[in-house]
C-alpha cells in the first residue's frame, strides 16, 4: 500500500517550483556577506555585549560610522529609526527597555554580526537624542536597511515576520507579545545590561513600631538567588542589585534548628541577640525547622520533566550540564517512580513516555537524544507536560511538573495571566511546578519565580554541577514533599519596647495584614526537613540608633510594664487541608541563646545587604562578614559554609 | 577540487571561516534547502522568503557546526526550525491561514499537472497534523532516511515509522471517503 505515498511524492515532486534564479544569486551573495561581516565583527562582537550599555552604544556608533557610507541608507534608517520611536513613545519606560534588551541578546548569541545594525543611532542628532535613554538599546529593535524582494514584502506580511524570527532574533515590537513579558507579573522587573531579568523590590525600610506595628510575610525556599550570585562573582563580576534577595541567600545554607516534636509538622525557634553591624539594634532570628523526612516512607514519585531545548540551550552551562543533573537526580530515585520528558522549543513533543525509574538505560538514552536547536517555538509545552503528568498520578502518589529552562518561557501560554493561573489551576488539583534556571544572559529569573510561586514549588538556579547535586540530591526530598503550605508570618512589635524595626529581605514576599488570617491567599511552602529563617533588626526604645526622631504631635506611649518585644504569629495548612493553622509566641528581649547557625545566618544577611548596597549596615564591612561567618563555620560537612566565605572574599576583592 | 569535498569537512572550514568553503557547502545545498522549504510551507514565495531568511542566518550558526551530526541533518534541522518559527508568529499574529490550508495558493501551482492532482495533494497535507506534516516534508526527500529524519526533528527512528504509517493510513482513508463519495 505504498501506492498513496508514492503518488504524493511524484505529485509533490511536480508541484515543487524551481527556486528563482535571480533570488538565489541574491541570497547566496547575502549569505557571503553575512558571512565576511561575521568573520570580521566576531572579535569585536563579543566583548562589547560584556562591557554594558555605554559601551555598546559607542561601539555601535563606531561600526556605524564605518558601516554606512551611503546617504540614501542614512536616510532610510533615519526614516525607520522615527517610525520606531513613534511606536516606542506611548509606552512606559520599563516597557520599552525591557524587551528591546531582551531582543538585543538573542539576535546577539545566535547571529553574531549578521545583522548589525547599529545604523539606528546614525540619527542620534536627531530626535533620537533626547530619548536615547530610552532606546540605549534600540539597535536591535529597528529594522536593518536590507532590502527584501519587494513582491515579497508587499505580498506577504510574512516576510518581515520570519526575518525577525529566523535571523534568531525578536526585532520587532511585537515580539514581547509571544513571550510571555515578566513585566505583567506581578513583580516589578528592572532590566539589566542583557536580557536577564530579576524579580525584586526596593529594600524594607525602616518601620516605626507606633505606626505600623505589624509585619506580615510569606516564607520563601528558594535558594535561586544564592546560585545566581555565586555565578556572577564567579565571573569576576558584582552580581546585579536585583539579583540579591537577602533571605533566598541566608536560606541557601542547612541550619539545625530545634527538630519539632509530636504532632508539629515544624518549629519556630525565635532568638534575640546584638547585631554584628549595629551596637543600638538587635536582630530577632526565626528559625524554622521542618519535620526531618522520612526517607524510607516516601510515597512514590511522578516526575514530568519539561525541558527547554530551543537553541540558546546549547551552551556547555545549560542541556549539557541539565542533562549530568538529570542522571544525578535519577540515581535518586526509586523503581516505583516514574518519569517522563516533555520538550518544547526546538524539538517539541514528549520524548520519553512515562517510564518506571528503574528502566534506566531507556530514560538516559532519551535524556542523550536531547538537542538544543531552532528558536523557542513551543506550543503547549505545559499543557502537554500537565496532561502527562495528570497521567502519571495516582492515589497517594507525588505527581510534579519541573520545567527547566535558560529563560524562554514560551511554554505554549502567551498571557501571564493566563499561564499564572493555569498553573494556579494546576496546583490546586495537586501536581505543583517548579523550576529550574540554567545558564547566565538570558535568565529570566522574574518569570521564575512566578511561576514556581504560583505553582507551589521551588525556583532553584542552577550554576554547576555540585548545585545540581543540591537541589536534585541532597535535598530532592525537601523539594518534592511538601510538609505544609501556605506559611505566613505576622510579627507584631511592642511600641513600648520597639521604636523602629525592619524585616531583613522577603522584600517579594511582604503580604497585606489582613492576608494573613486569610486562607485564600497563597504563600510558600516549606518542604521535608527544611529549614526557613527571617532575621528582623529591632531598635529598642531609648536606643541612640533610632533614625526617627520622636513625633511633636503624636501621643507618646507609656510603658505597660511588659517585657515582650513582640508577639510571633505563624498559619500554616497541612498538605491537603484547607483551614489554616495558628501557632503564636510571644518574643522576649534577649531570648534564646546565638548559635553558630544563628551567628552564620547573619553573616550571610549582612553580605547579601552589602551586594545591595549596605544602607543600613554603617561602617561593617566584607572584612566584617568573611570574620563572622568564619568564626560560625561550624562542622559544614557539606562545604557550603567554606564557599561562602570564598565569595565573599571574592565580593569585596571586586568592590574596590 | 572543492566539490569532491565532503560536506562535513567544508562545513568545518567553514566553521573556521572559511569563505570559499562556505560558498561552495550553500551552493550545493540551495536547491535543496529551497524545496524542502515549499514543503514545508506549501508556498513558493514563502519558500523564496525562508531561503533568504536562512541563508542569512546560517553564517552566524555554521560556526556553530561541531561535526557531531551529519552536515544535511543539521541543515535540515535549520530548516524545519525556521519554518516552525515562520509558522509560530504567523500563528501568534492571528492571521488567516496560509501555506498548505491555502486553497487558492495551491491552485496558482504552475508546475502542477492537473488542478484535480494538485487539490489532492493540497487535501491530503492539510489534513494531516503539524508535526505529520514536517515528517512527511521531510521524508520526501530524497535518501531520506527514517533515521536521518528522526535525527532532524529530535524524536526517535521509531517514532518518524509510527508517522510514515499513520500518515499512509491518513491517506488511504482520505482516498477511500473520496472513493465512497
Amino acid at each position: 500500500m505504498t501506492d498513496d505515498l508514492d503518488d504524493l511524492k511524484t505529485l509533490m515532486n511536480a508541484a515543487t517550483p524551481v527556486p528563482d534564479a535571480q533570488r538565489r544569486a541574491e541570497n547566496l551573495s547575502i549569505a557571503q556577506e553575512n558571512f565576511n561581516r561575521a568573520q570580521g565583527l566576531q572579535t569585536g562582537a563579543r566583548p562589547t555585549d560584556k562591557r554594558g550599555r555605554i559601551a555598546r552604544l559607542t561601539e555601535g556608533v563606531k561600526t556605524m560610522l564605518n558601516a554606512v557610507s551611503h546617504r540614501g541608507a542614512l536616510t532610510a534608517t533615519t526614516a525607520i529609526a522615527a517610525v520606531a520611536l513613534v511606536m516606542i513613545v506611548p509606552q512606559t519606560r520599563d516597557y520599552v527597555v525591557n524587551p528591546t534588551s531582551r531582543a538585543e541578546n538573542r539576535q546577539a548569541e545566535p547571529i553574531a554580526g549578521i545583522l548589525p545594525t547599529p545604523n539606528s543611532e546614525s540619527v542620534h542628532d536627531g530626535a533620537v537624542s533626547d530619548l536615547q535613554g530610552l532606546v540605549a538599546d534600540a539597535p536591535a529593535t529597528s529594522p536593518k536597511p536590507r532590502v527584501r524582494k519587494s513582491n515579497a514584502q508587499e505580498s506577504s506580511s510574512l516576510g518581515a515576520t520570519m526575518e525577525s524570527g529566523i535571523a534568531g532574533g525578536a526585532l520587532y515590537e511585537r515580539a514581547p507579545s509571544i513571550a510571555p513579558s515578566p513585566i505583567e507579573l506581578d513583580q516589578r522587573v528592572v532590566p539589566e545590561a542583557d536580557t536577564e531579568a530579576f524579580a525584586n523590590s526596593d529594600t524594607n525600610a525602616l518601620k516605626v513600631t507606633t505606626e505600623e506595628p505589624v509585619s506580615t510575610f510569606s516564607i520563601d525556599v528558594d535558594t535561586a538567588s544564592y546560585s545566581i550570585v555565586r555565578s556572577s562573582l564567579m565571573r569576576g563580576q558584582l552580581p546585579p542589585k536585583d539579583a540579591v534577595r537577602v533571605e533566598e541567600m541566608v536560606n541557601y545554607f542547612p541550619y539545625a534548628y530545634l527538630a519539632p516534636e509530636g504532632e508539629m509538622p515544624f518549629r519556630p525557634t525565635i532568638t534575640v541577640s546584638p547585631t554584628p553591624w549595629n551596637e543600638g539594634t538587635q536582630l530577632v532570628h526565626i528559625g524554622i525547622q521542618g519535620e526531618l523526612p522520612q526517607i524510607a516512607e516516601r510515597a512514590p514519585l511522578n516526575l514530568v520533566f519539561l525541558i527547554d531545548t530551543s537553541g540558546s540551550m546549547q551552551d556547555p552551562t545549560k542541556l549539557p550540564l541539565l542533562k549530568q543533573s538529570f542522571r544525578l537526580l535519577l540515581s535518586e530515585l526509586r523503581p516505583e517512580d516514574q518519569v517522563s520528558i516533555v520538550t518544547y522549543a526546538g524539538s517539541a513533543g514528549q520524548v520519553l513516555e512515562p517510564t518506571a525509574a528503574s528502566e534506566r538505560t531507556k530514560i538516559l538514552s532519551s535524556l542523550d537524544q536531547l538537542e538544543a536547536g531552532g528558536s523557542t517555538a513551543g506550543q503547549a509545552g505545559l499543557q502537554q507536560a500537565y496532561q502527562v503528568a495528570e497521567g502519571m498520578a495516582a492515589e497517594g502518589e507525588v505527581t510534579r511538573v519541573i520545567l527547566a529552562t535558560d529563560g524562554d518561557f514560551n511554554v505554549g501560554l502567551s498571557d501571564p495571566d493566563a499561564l499564572k493561573g493555569f498553573i494556579a489551576g494546576k496546583r490546586d488539583s495537586g501536581t505543583f511546578l517548579s523550576v529550574l534556571g540554567f545558564g547566565r544572559g538570558n535568565l529570566d529569573d522574574a518569570t521564575m519565580q512566578a511561576l514556581a510561586q504560583n505553582g507551589n514549588g521551588q525556583a532553584s538556579y542552577i550554576d554547576t554541577l555540585g548545585e545540581a547535586r543540591k537541589v536534585l540530591v541532597d535535598q530532592l526530598t525537601g523539594a518534592l514533599f511538601p510538609i505544609a503550605n501556605d506559611v505566613k508570618i505576622q510579627v507584631e512589635f511592642n511600641p513600648t519596647q520597639i521604636a523602629e524595626y525592619r524585616l531583613i529581605g522577603y522584600e517579594t514576599r511582604a503580604l497585606r495584614r489582613e492576608d494573613f488570617s486569610n486562607d485564600k491567599v497563597d504563600a510558600g511552602d516549606i518542604g521535608a526537613g527544611h529549614t526557613v529563617t527571617a532575621i528582623y533588626e529591632v531598635t529598642p526604645v531609648g536606643s541612640d540608633a533610632i533614625r526617627n526622631g520622636p513625633l511633636r504631635y503624636t501621643e507618646q506611649v507609656a510603658t505597660d510594664g511588659s517585657d515582650e518585644i513582640g508577639f510571633f504569629k505563624l498559619r500554616y495548612k497541612i498538605p491537603g487541608a484547607n483551614q489554616s493553622q495558628l501557632i503564636e509566641e510571644p518574643i522576649f528581649a534577649g531570648q534564646g541563646v546565638a548559635s553558630e547557625d544563628v551567628q552564620f545566618s547573619y553573616a550571610i544577611a549582612g553580605f547579601g545587604q552589602l551586594l545591595r548596597g549596605g544602607e543600613y549596615l554603617g561602617s561593617w564591612s566584607y572584612e566584617d562578614a568573611i570574620a563572622l561567618a568564619n568564626s560560625a563555620k561550624g562542622q559544614d560537612p557539606f562545604g557550603y559554609r567554606a564557599e561562602a566565605v570564598t565569595l565573599i572574599r571574592l565580593a569585596e576583592t571586586l568592590a574596590q | 577540487m572543492r566539490m569532491t569535498t565532503t560536506d562535513e569537512n567544508l562545513a568545518g572550514a567553514a566553521a573556521k571561516g572559511d569563505a570559499d568553503a562556505f560558498a561552495a557547502l550553500l551552493a550545493r545545498h540551495y536547491d535543496r534547502v529551497f524545496r524542502l522549504a515549499f514543503r514545508l510551507t506549501g508556498r513558493a514565495d514563502q519558500a523564496e522568503d525562508l531561503t533568504q531568511d536562512i541563508c542569512a542566518a546560517l553564517p552566524a550558526k555554521i560556526a556553530g557546526f561541531r561535526g557531531q551530526a551529519k552536515f544535511t541533518t543539521w541543515l535540515y534541522r535549520v530548516v524545519v526550525n525556521a519554518a516552525e518559527d515562520a509558522r509560530r508568529r504567523q500563528a501568534s499574529h492571528s492571521r488567516a491561514a496560509t501555506g498548505w490550508g491555502d486553497v487558492e495558493q495551491m491552485r496558482r501551482a504552475e508546475a502542477a499537472e492537473t488542478a484535480e492532482a494538485v487539490d489532492w495533494l493540497q487535501r491530503a497535507l492539510q489534513s494531516l497534523p503539524q508535526d505529520l506534516q514536517d515528517t512527511l516534508a521531510l521524508t520526501l526527500e530524497d535518501e531520506m532516511t527514517h533515521a536521518q529524519a528522526a535525527d532532524v526533528l529530535g524524536v526517535s527512528e521509531g517514532t518518524v515509522s509510527w508517522r510514515m504509517s499513520d500518515i499512509r493510513k491518513r491517506l488511504r482513508a482520505l482516498r477511500q471517503e473520496e472513493l465512497a463519495q
